[in-house]
């Protein structure tokens, strides 16, 4: 597959680097496993299969071999040659095809799954791209990514596979209570539980911040263990979700935790959309 | 008899957080590392990592836990049945570091601040033994306990926005190395020929958590010596004996 256009930020990401906590190594991986899951099913791949990853603004690319698509996530109105298609069906595709995107018409981040997988190197026994562990960090124009050209013997594919796309549109974040949270004062709570929030600017596969801030008298924590949904207050009183691509340790009090759920629809948010966690109870 | 334990939960839907008491001493890192590796034994068949920080265990699963009731009971298990009563055998690495000034370049700064001599500064800092608490941070980042009081001071006011990989700094009571090249805030005193991090090995480090390390202080021949063996993979990290 040749890139034609980058678009925005678009990447090559499976379930993550597993197991490499021990090192520091940041776990990566797709942001919203279940659109990827979904894509990557409907092909009857592996579940964890590598994915490509768009945010937003989608690139134009070019196959170079016949293959099967799925398109799954955010709608960023996807063509082939000429073609409108949709989302969440799989999609033949013939040499020398082009793929492009066009308006986003709902969440940030769409998927691209390929029958068989893409077949980018692997390291540490993922091929999500990462700064400073993979070769690459995003597409780049002139690029060419490798899927494997036998996939198409794969002719069955499971189609009934359904996508409930209503946590593209939901502002509700699911959490359960994080290890520092009964630190926290009683009108800290409700703020965290009653507010909206909104989407930072500063966002990215490592984090999210919130523009709104909370009081903040906390001593930081000698430093711990955190893992992708994560939220972290800081001093200055601004709450970090971390995402797929954050460390693996952190030294600001770990006030909410995202359950997976809450892990995916977070991102799919954009820059100043709002939203409200909705706090479970934990076992 | 009562126990006590350590705090167990979970954190999110896919992993179980263990935490003792908010403290950072060797004895408490041996009771942790003892627990981990009992917690270890319970999921050899399962894709969960089991990692360690100054007091706390993290059970992280690869996707949700299925079963959440009964993975907390099994760790609460552990603790129940199992006394901490050994020591970990931890080995010993030399670690050599350059303190030219053309690599330290805020040991003057330091000298000054502390009335001490450059040569007292590395041989306070080459003196004790390191113990590897954990790595996090940055890929091959060493958190280092031991540094000696002499040698504590605060960070720079203005972080530098691009720090050299194998940089030696101090700030407050930590010291540690630079893996990679990043923007940070310690007092720099040295460099380190060594790589933390290569994502090529399939154990991407040699030093783990609950091993020690000790500084050797090395001229500006011997660093480029060191950074040729690497380049043509013929260096060998040194392993200390230890004495007594």
């Amino acid at each position: 597959m040749k890139v034609l256009q980058p678009g925005l930020f678009s990447s090559i990401q499976d379930y993550g680097r597993f197991g490499n906590m021990k090192y520091g190594v940041p776990a990566s991986g797709v942001m919203d496993r279940y659109a990827a899951r979904t894509a990557n099913l409907m092909l009857r791949n592996d579940a964890n299969d590598a994915v490509l990853e768009i945010t937003m603004m989608g690139p134009k690319l070019e196959f170079t071999a016949a293959t099967k698509i799925v398109i799954s996530g955010a709608f960023l109105s996807p063509k082939l040659n000429d073609n409108e298609l949709e989302n969440n069906t799989v999609i033949e595709i013939s040499n020398g095809d082009i793929l492009s995107f066009g308006r986003r018409l709902s969440g940030c981040r769409a998927y691209v799954a390929i029958s068989g997988g893409f077949a980018t190197e692997e390291i540490l026994g993922s091929k999500s791209w990462y700064e400073g562990i993979s070769e690459h960090q995003k597409l780049q124009k002139g690029m060419e990514i490798p899927f494997t050209e036998d996939a198409l013997s794969k002719i069955e594919t499971f189609a009934a596979l359904k996508f409930d796309d209503k946590y593209l549109r939901s502002s509700k974040i699911e959490v359960y209570k994080g290890p520092e949270f009964d630190f926290l004062s009683e009108e800290q709570k409700s703020q965290l539980e009653a507010s909206e929030f909104s989407i930072d600017q500063n966002n990215s596969r490592m984090a999210i911040q919130l523009q709104e801030e909370l009081s903040n008298e906390l001593d930081p924590i000698i430093t711990g263990p955190v893992i992708p949904g994560t939220v972290q207050l800081t001093p200055s009183g601004k709450l970090i979700v971390l995402m797929r691509d954050c460390q693996t340790t952190g030294g600001y009090p770990r006030v909410l935790q995202l359950t997976s759920e809450g892990i995916r629809t977070i991102a799919q948010k954009l820059t100043n959309e709002k939203i409200k966690f909705l706090i479970q109870e934990s076992l | 008899m009562s126990k006590e334990l350590p705090q167990i939960s979970l954190l999110g839907d896919s992993a179980i957080l263990v935490q003792f008491d908010q403290i950072i001493s060797e004895k408490l890192l041996e009771k942790v590392l003892f627990y981990k590796r009992l917690i270890q034994q319970l999921y050899v068949k399962q894709k969960v990592e089991v990692i360690n920080t100054y007091n706390s265990i993290l059970i992280n699963y690869f996707v949700a836990i299925e079963d959440a009731y009964s993975d907390l009971e099994a760790v609460k298990e552990v603790f129940q049945h199992n006394n901490n009563t050994k020591n970990i055998d931890s080995r010993v690495f030399e670690i050599p570091v350059c303190y030219d000034l053309d690599f330290g370049i805020d040991l003057e700064l330091i000298a000054k601040e502390k009335n001490l001599e450059v040569s007292e500064i590395i041989s306070l800092h080459t003196k004790p033994e390191y113990r590897v608490y954990f790595m996090g941070f940055l890929p091959g980042f060493l958190y280092l306990g031991g540094l000696d009081k002499k040698l504590q001071i605060s960070r720079k006011s203005q972080p530098r926005m691009k720090i050299e990989k194998g940089a030696v700094g101090i700030g407050e009571n930590q010291t540690g190395i630079y893996p990679k090249v990043s923007p940070g805030g310690w007092q720099i005193i040295g460099n380190c020929p060594l790589t933390f991090f290569d994502k090529n090995e399939d154990i991407p480090t040699q030093i783990l958590s609950g091993d020690c390390i000790k500084f050797k202080s090395i001229d500006k021949q011997e660093y480029r010596q060191i950074k040729e063996q690497i380049k043509h993979g013929n260096f060998q990290l040194k392993k200390l004996e230890r004495n007594g």
